[in-house]
């Protein structure tokens, strides 16, 4: 499966936007929403039938058994996290806990247990196409493992798609380094503004970083065209792959409002939205191309 | 007072929000916690920088007192340790710096050592003092330099402070919002901004911290966000019209307020606003 992931540095640029439109270009029969912290995809993915549901299990947490305790204070004083109160008589803050399991290794008592514990939910919905996604619980850690498992249930239920569109998180920590394993390329969704650019030049650092294939386009490009071209003039020099610009348009946010996706309206957006699906696919396949004439 | 400013959706306006709030002030304090894309300190370019390196713990075994009894690896739930070619191998990036694996190990072989994560900048900016972290890139967790910034500004309960956090709703977010004195939930008017308004929302709700939304990006047409607003009943403490001026500043990283007096107005009256919802909020819950 060749599986080509969007990712952005910055929130807001529209990664979803864009991958709502590549899953309908490209006709994907597997596709995946890792942003586990604020999942949208599926708001512009209607689906037909229900989705598949179960638990998410994160690190587990520490309980402590009060009958048991002898007050030493042995846990609270080895945990790094803090998670230990002594002013309610030793209770664990489950937000704080990382699940580590010093506190059940120290006490003498055998008063503390670790716990399984739901740190989220995973979705999957198989219809013609194979759609997974996820809800992290508030406030919990464990994103790149829940990014892993998404991952992982698309890969097993859609075995035999030979093309995957996966939606990234913003960021450049756990749950983005979690989402580049195992993807052959990398789209980039910059945005023309000074933070935009900042936080492109980090995502492009820290995918280089895995050794992925990578390629960029720019959205809203009109709305700072010195920037625009400032992106433009940074990729070139760093040797990255520019796929195309795609202009500012209200009617991409009526379409999402609507549920909808760009590409099923007569807009700008969803015009230009096009070229750069087929830039990007080109250069995806190119090496596959090279091996065919090969033969 | 110190003041989150969150919204679960990336690109709403937070950092819009919190640097224009910040500079609004007659003198605050700004933490950039979105330490994976730091931003704030494009607008506020600050001077005299102080530069402080952000370290975690992470072990290292004396390969000569090591037996390779493996309680260490077995131990780890993080699986940042292996044995293997007659060594323990540690994956620095995947350890959690629990410490545990030093507990376990019966011949002592195992000590910790320090590991750069990434840095914080003090530095001015006018009436600003301006915070920042920044992760090192390839870095999963962006934690304990939030932690280390948030702690090193607790003691200041007198002055007020503005946090910037980072998108989304997870353990990184909370690590922001838990000691702060009231939450701004800044939402843009898409199907998107309110779907990921709902969580965080859920979020400060859970954490039972008082709170307001700032509905960034309004146009004339319908507005999912305001109207999730309306029937939750959560207070709107502000609106900031989609401007194509506003918008231009903004992608230039310049400070609206200390740009023009017309945004200067603006802000200026949303800081009363939230001042004013701030401070009703903290004698509700005198605790905090």
């Amino acid at each position: 499966m060749v599986q080509l992931l969007i990712l952005s540095g910055k929130g807001g640029t529209g990664k979803t936007t864009l991958a709502g439109a590549f899953i309908k270009l490209s006709a994907a029969k597997a596709y995946a929403d890792c942003d586990v912290d604020a999942p949208n995809l599926h708001l512009i993915m209607t689906q037909q039938a229900q989705g598949e549901k179960s638990d998410f299990y994160g690190m587990p947490k520490a309980s402590i058994d009060t009958n048991l305790c002898v007050r030493c204070d042995f846990c609270r004083q080895s945990c790094r996290f803090g998670a230990i109160d002594n002013e309610s008589n030793y209770t664990v803050d489950p937000f704080a806990c990382e699940g580590c399991g010093v506190c059940e290794y120290v006490c003498p008592a055998g008063a503390i247990t670790m716990t399984p514990a739901v740190s989220g939910e995973l979705i999957l919905y198989s219809n013609d196409s194979v759609f997974s996604t996820a809800q992290l619980k508030m406030g919990s850690g464990n994103s790149g493992k829940l990014v892993s498992e998404v991952k992982k249930q698309m890969l097993s239920a859609a075995a035999h798609a030979d093309f995957a569109v996966i939606d990234g998180s913003p960021g450049i920590g756990c749950p983005v380094i979690a989402s580049i394993s195992g993807a052959d390329m990398v789209l980039i969704v910059a945005e023309p503004s000074v933070s935009g650019i900042s936080d492109m030049e980090r995502i492009i650092k820290t995918a280089k970083s895995f050794g992925v294939r990578l390629a960029v386009c720019i959205n809203k490009y009109d709305i700072n065209k010195m920037n625009t071209q400032h992106i433009e003039v940074y990729c070139s020099n760093a040797g990255v792959d520019f796929v195309g610009k795609i202009p500012f348009d209200p009617l991409a946010i009526k379409a999402v409002n609507n549920g909808k996706n760009i590409t099923e309206i007569d807009c700008s957006s969803g015009r230009a939205v096009r070229d750069v699906y087929k830039r990007t696919v080109e250069l995806l396949f190119e090496s596959k191309k090279r091996c065919e004439k090969c033969e | 007072m110190k003041i989150a400013v969150l919204s679960g959706k990336g690109g709403t306006g937070k950092t819009l929000v919190s640097v224009n709030l910040a500079c609004a002030a007659k003198s605050s304090i700004y933490i950039d916690c979105d330490v994976e894309e730091p931003n704030g300190h494009l607008f506020f370019k600050p001077t005299n920088i102080k530069e402080e390196q952000i370290k975690v713990k992470i072990p290292f075994a004396d390969n000569a007192l090591c037996t390779g009894c493996r309680q260490c690896v077995d131990f780890c739930k993080f699986n940042a340790l292996a044995y293997a070619g007659g060594q323990l191998k540690v994956f620095e990036n995947i350890c959690h710096s629990c410490g545990g694996c030093v507990l376990v190990c019966p011949e002592n072989a195992l000590a910790e050592k320090e590991r750069i994560v990434g840095m914080t900048h003090k530095g001015d900016s006018g009436n600003v003092t301006v915070y920042t972290g920044f992760l090192n890139t390839g870095e999963p967790s962006g934690i304990p330099i939030i932690k280390k910034m948030i702690g090193e500004n607790n003691q200041k309960r007198a002055s007020l402070t503005f946090i910037d956090c980072p998108p989304g709703s997870a353990c990184i977010v909370m690590e922001n919002i838990k000691d702060a004195d009231y939450c701004i939930l800044v939402a843009e008017p898409t199907l998107f901004g309110v779907h990921n308004l709902k969580m965080v929302y859920e979020l400060v709700k859970l954490f039972d911290k008082p709170h307001g939304v700032i509905l960034n990006k309004c146009q004339d047409s319908e507005n999912p966000s305001e109207k999730f607003c309306v029937e939750q009943r959560i207070e709107i403490i502000g609106r900031i019209a989609y401007d194509y001026e506003l918008g231009t500043l903004n992608s230039n990283a310049e400070i609206a307020v200390r740009s023009s007096e017309k945004y200067k107005t603006i802000f200026s009256s949303l800081l009363q606003n939230v001042m004013r919802e701030a401070r009703h909020g903290t004698t509700i819950n005198p605790k905090r």
